[in-house]
Formats: C-alpha cells, structure tokens, sequence
C-alpha cells in the first residue's frame, strides 16, 4: 500500500481505468498456472509452480500451508508486489473479472490495489509507519486515491475505525501505531484494507502473531465484514483450525505447488493428498486427547533442488517408484476436487 | 495448599518424596523506574503475583495463557534466573531463593531449560558439540574430560539427531533439529526437571509433532518432569497432565488435564477454550464461542480484586472488592479463582449431525501391502 498515485500522476491521468473493461460476469479472481521464480545465489528457486484457482463474490478461500511453501508469494503475485528482482512471475494469468492483470500497466495495477484488491499482512507493528498517526495513515488512502481534503479523510478514517471495532475512534485517530495493542494495530490494518471498498481481501496469516482470545476477536470482525460486503476473501494461514472455522474451499500448498483442492468439508473430513492427511493426523487438537501424533518425517524440500517427481514423495507414506519420476498432474476427485497424488484413491479410502 | 503451613516440612518433605518442585505464593514485580540520573521507582510490573504449584516425578505440568500473563517469567524463576522478590521455591526439598550463584549452579543440574526460539537460543559460532557439552564446561565433575566427546555423541543420539554432525554448526541444521540440540543440550547435566519454554511454537506444523513425541519419548525413557510453557493450549493439552491457567501473573485455575479441559470453571480459562480453533469444519456454528471483549489490561496497574473483572461477563461489585482465592470450586474439585465458578463444556460440540469425535480413527491402518506405514 506504499506505493500511491503522486499528485501530477493522478492530475494527469483522471482515471487509471481508461483502457480496461472488466467483466461483471466473470468470476471476481481467476489464478491460473502462476508460476513465480526466484534467482537466488543458489540457482533459481521455483516459488509457485502452475498454482489454479477461482474466487468468487462472498468467498473464502483457504490457502493452507507451511512456510516457505509459496502461498505468501502467490498473494504477493496476486497483488503485484513481489520485489523483482529476485522474484519474477514467468508464467500463468491472474485475472481479475476476466482481465489479466499480469498484463497491466503498473499505474493501471496501482489503482487497483487498495480500490479492487487489498491485502493484510501478519505484522501489523511493522506494516504501519510508526512515525505517522494512525488516522494520518488512514486518511493518506482517501487523500491519495480518492482526492479527498484533509477533513474529509479525517472524518472517514474516524468511520473507519469505528467500523472494525476500535472504541473512542474520534479520539484514536490520533494515536500512533505503538500505542496501540497488537488486535486493535490488526484491526487497523483491516480498516486500512477496507478503506477503498475492495471486492477481494487478501489476508497473509493476520492473526498469527496474536493470542488465542485476540485472534478470535480478529477472526470474527474478518468474518462478518465479509459477509456484509460480500468480499471474496483470501485467507493464506498454517493453522488448520483457523481456516476450519472460516473457509469456504481449501487449497493446501506443498513445495511451490497446489496439492490439493477442495471443499472445505471434504477435506478435512477425507483428505485426497497424503500431505493434507499427514498434517491433519500431525496437529493435536483441542477437544481430544491422547491420540498419537503422527510424525511427517523429514523436512520440506529445498526450492532450489525440489526432488525428482512428486515433492512430496521422501516424506510420504504412500510414495511408490513411480512418485519419484513423475510428477503428478491435478487428477479430478469425485466431489469436484483436485489431487496431486498419483494414489489419491488410496489415500481416500485410507 | 494452605499457606498457613510451617516450614517445619523443610527437612523431610511430608508429601512424600515424589514432588521435586514446590512453588509457595512465589512473586516476581519488576521495578518500573523514570530519570536518567537519579532514577526512582514509579511503580512495579507485577509480572507474576503469588504463584503456588508443585510437580512432582515423571509429571507433565502445562503452564497456559496470553502473552504478558507472566507464564515466561514464571519459568525463569523456577531455572533461577531471575530472582523471586517473595515466596519460595523448592527443588528437590531444597529451597532455592536464598541460594548464592554457586549454590544456584549447583541446584541448576537438576533443572535445565529448552527455549523457544531454535535459531537465537543457539550460537552461531560454536558447533554442535561445544554447545551440548558447555554444560561440562560449567560442570566439570559431571563427565571425565576424555569421556566428553562420547557423552555428547550420545546425546545428539537420544534426541535422534545423527551423532557424526557433532562439528556441525547451527546453521547447517533446520529449525526443528535445533530443537532437538537445544534438548540434548538441556540433558547434559541429567536434570530431573525440564522447562520447556513454548519449545514447539517457532517451528512448522509439519515438525511439530516431531519434537512432541520427542519430549513424550524422553520423559519415559529418563523419567522427567516438565513444566510446558506455551499458549498452544492443544499441545499443551497433548502433553501435559496438569494444567495451569495463568492470567495477570496470577494462577487462575489448576487441576488435571480433564479437569480443566473438560469441567473449567473459571470464565477466564472458558473463553480461551473456546477461542481455540478446531481443525473440524463440522464444529462450525456449533461450539460455545465466547468471544471476550478487550486485551489484557497492564500488570503495573491490575484491576482490584479479581484481575479478570474487566473482561469479565460474570464481573459483579464483590469482584472488585474481593480478591478470589484459589480454592476448590465446583463438583470437579480442582481448584480455580472465582466468585461465581461453575462447569461449562465449551469445547464439546453441541448435536452435531455426525459424531465428530471419533474422525481419527480413519488414520491408523495403513492400506495393507502398500506404502511402509506413516509412522516412522
């Protein structure tokens, strides 16, 4: 969100848009084959390997993974702000009601983050400026994008923050980002993505750094703002629980690539990827005890030197010879899902 | 529990040898001082407040709560790195507040820590065996100096690390096995206890059930205590046998793993249940949610009597006036500070169209001749 139209930018182009006819009738965001390198002292690093995916109005989807497994990179794809180089998008189209925005002008992308397209990210402490008043930074969104006075945006950002929960807004605003707690700098953020009334939230892991009854409060706000804006959602996490909770379809990522896709029931009740399974058996849960825990053995792969075939297959179960030559496609599953497995019928009946 | 006990027990522990530790109204409260010159204290953090717990042999104790609850500072009273400003702290029958820094490193053989962060807790310079065998260093008649070497292989093979990396560095390693050399680390000396402070929270779902079995393989084999710091309040539940639930720096509720998962009373640890998420999409819309209002207010200015009144649905006027006691409460019997206890299940569904507990079973057997099984 740091990059804002200058003054002699926005007097010179009145709209960004001119030139781009968005589709009404195509879904809100298409991801498909995305493809991300990274040039690394090492050799290139294959971020995002032919990651597929659709959002649509009211949404949530789920993009579930470990770190280093590429599902922030896809986001940051998805928004057009991976710093490049290193990273670099090679292949694959993002189209947002049907227009391809890989395609864009960067001055036609920047208007479309923050007015179509946002993004929350993890830490907000870090995300905020700290020198500036929080009302300042919310403002900044209206002044900049919108070309509203300074008492204009100072009685939006006053809205603003009323809207996401933060109580004594009118007083707030003039806080500093530090004087805030770590839900309410959160809720700021969700303010700050909702400034421009996007149609797609993108949220990067936005409560993993906040305690348990916090994150319930963020989630929840999350959640019901989405469903009064119809937001088609993005929730990119590690944690199986909190997308349980919201999700509405899941793509779990594994090594760069989507390894499975499905509805959110399916998938937790029968996973059709070893690795969705594995992870599910790997994580206590609350509300049971004693189970054993399995163990995924080894580590994920290095994206410098993924292995031959699947990724997945030294630490998978039912690996067999063929899953180390051949990389396994996206095999349809009964259920409208998608599999990278060649064995996803074992792995359903097991 | 009873404060009023004498220290007549000091000699001969009465409850028998089996607790090694015992915590008794153990109090933590950092100066908060203003001025650059002539610095004057402004007030007191009271990071923790009257903590009174034991373990005892071969026992997991699960120490949870939100961040700035004390539960960190708690563990480091117990390593004795910080000093307790009240209260005592028995390890073994031996009381540890007292002690001078060469009778703590004496009593610290007994007691070791695993930290949480795999990648700062190490140094980069050292390698693999300098750090696990420091403690020689320190302790020099545990080990014979030509024995060292071996003693260390051994280690890093208990921890189920390969004993041939022992002049490897940290950095060649990912961060779950240096988890597991910050382990072999803090087994060195033999200890009876370890705290773990939230040993599994930096490292990737995929590793964490490696360390957890790793830890529950340990406390068999070499019969450790525990004291599981973490906010994960799942793994706590995984591991742990006791729990305590910590707010303000104060215990707010304390019983058996059951006891507190199953029958909480106190509305403090109700709504950290219930804030748990559930990895069970079919629980949705159907499990006690309750949603608490605010953050935690600061602990060099805590609410009068009950220190959870202000976030509290249940909070009445006696809550301000009244500090609640941590006393059996409720048909359960465990003990737990409130007013107004009583059971709630918060983490049990209510009617679920499917039976939603039984969804592990679906696991174990391994498709037949297949694939070599999922446990390793």
């Amino acid at each position: 969100m740091s990059e804002i139209l200058t003054e002699t930018e926005r007097r010179s182009n009145k709209s960004p848009l001119s030139g781009v006819s968005f589709d009404g009738s195509a879904p809100l965001l298409e991801v498909e084959d995305l493809e991300v390198e990274f040039h690394t002292r090492d050799g290139i690093a294959h971020a995002v390997n032919n990651v597929s995916f659709t959002l649509r109005e009211g949404e949530t989807l789920g993009i579930l993974g470990e770190s280093g497994c590429g599902k922030s990179v896809t986001a940051q794809a998805i928004m057009g702000i991976l710093d490049t180089p290193p990273a670099k998008v090679t292949g694959g189209q993002v189209r947002y009601r049907g227009v391809d925005l890989l395609q864009l002008e960067e001055k036609t992308r920047r208007h479309i983050r923050a007015n179509k397209i946002a993004i929350i990210f993890q830490d907000a402490l870090s995300s905020l400026n700290p020198v500036f008043t929080v009302g300042w930074q919310l403002g900044e969104l209206y002044r900049k994008h919108a070309g509203a006075s300074r008492a204009q945006a100072k009685s939006k950002a006053v809205e603003l923050l009323d809207l996401v929960g933060i109580p004594g807004a009118p007083a707030r605003i003039n806080s500093f980002p530090h004087q805030f707690s770590g839900g309410m700098r959160q809720r700021v953020m969700i303010a700050m993505a909702l400034a421009l009334e996007p149609d797609i939230i993108i949220a990067d892991e936005p409560t993993t750094a906040l305690d348990v009854t916090v994150q319930a409060q963020v989630m929840t706000l999350l959640s019901d703002l989405q469903r009064e804006m119809r937001l088609g959602l993005i929730l990119i996490t590690h944690d199986m629980g909190v997308v349980a909770d919201v999700a509405d379809k899941i793509c779990v990522m594994y090594a760069g690539h989507a390894v499975e896709r499905a509805d959110v029931y399916e998938i937790y009740e029968r996973p059709a990827h070893p690795y969705t399974k594995a992870l599910l058996e790997s994580i206590p849960r609350v509300d049971q005890k004693g189970q054993d825990l399995t163990v995924i053995k080894g580590l994920p792969p290095a994206l410098v030197d993924p292995p031959p075939g699947c990724s997945f297959h030294p630490r998978c179960a039912f690996a067999r010879d063929r899953c180390t030559t051949d990389e396994p496609p996206l095999y349809e599953v009964p259920g409208n899902r998608l599999s990278a497995c060649h064995y996803w019928e074992e792995v359903l009946e097991s | 529990m009873s404060a009023d006990m004498t220290e007549t027990e000091q000699v001969t522990e009465d409850t028998g040898d089996d607790v090694v530790l015992e915590v008794r109204d153990v109090k933590k409260h950092f100066p908060l001082t203003r001025g650059i010159v002539f610095k004057r204290t402004v007030g007191h953090v009271q990071a923790v407040d009257g903590v009174t717990l034991q373990l005892e042999r071969g026992e997991t104790l699960g120490v949870v709560g939100e961040s700035g609850c004390g539960k960190s500072t708690f563990g480091r009273l117990l390593m004795g790195l910080e000093r307790p400003t009240a209260g005592s702290i028995k390890l073994l029958g031996e009381e540890m507040a007292g002690l001078d820094a060469r009778g703590l490193r004496r009593m610290r053989r007994n007691i070791q820590i695993v930290l949480q962060d795999p990648y700062s807790s190490l140094d980069p310079r050292m390698t693999v065996g300098d750090i696990v065998g420091e403690p020689y260093d320190v302790h020099t008649d545990v080990v014979p100096k030509q024995d060292r070497r071996k003693a260390v292989q051994d280690l890093l093979d208990v921890v189920g690390l390969n004993p041939e990396h022992i002049n490897r560095y940290p950095h060649q390693f990912s961060g779950g096995q240096r988890q597991r050399i910050g382990i072999a680390r803090a087994l060195a000396l033999r200890p009876k206890i370890l705290v773990c402070d939230e040993p599994v929270s930096a490292l990737d779902v995929s590793v964490q059930a490696q360390v957890v079995n790793l830890l529950e393989r340990l406390q068999d084999e070499l019969g450790l205590s525990y004291v599981f710091i973490a906010h994960d309040l799942s793994v706590v539940r995984h591991i742990s046998d006791r729990i305590a639930v910590m707010y303000l720096g104060k215990v707010v509720e304390i019983g058996d793993e059951m006891e507190i998962y199953e029958h909480p009373t106190h509305p403090y640890t109700q709504a950290l249940l219930s804030a748990v998420p559930v990895p069970d999409p079919r629980l949705r819309g159907h499990r006690d949610h309750i949603v608490l209002e605010g953050d935690v207010p600061s602990p060099a200015n805590p609410p009068s009597g009950c220190r959870f009144r202000t976030r509290c649905w249940k909070a009445e006027d006696v809550c301000a006036k009244e500090e609640p006691q941590l006393v059996v409460r409720g048909p359960s019997g465990h003990l737990s500070a409130c007013h107004f206890a009583e059971e709630r299940d918060v983490i049990h569904a209510i009617d679920i169209p499917t039976s939603a507990a039984d969804d592990d079973g679906s696991g174990d057997p391994s498709p037949g001749s297949v694939a070599p099984g999922p446990t390793a």
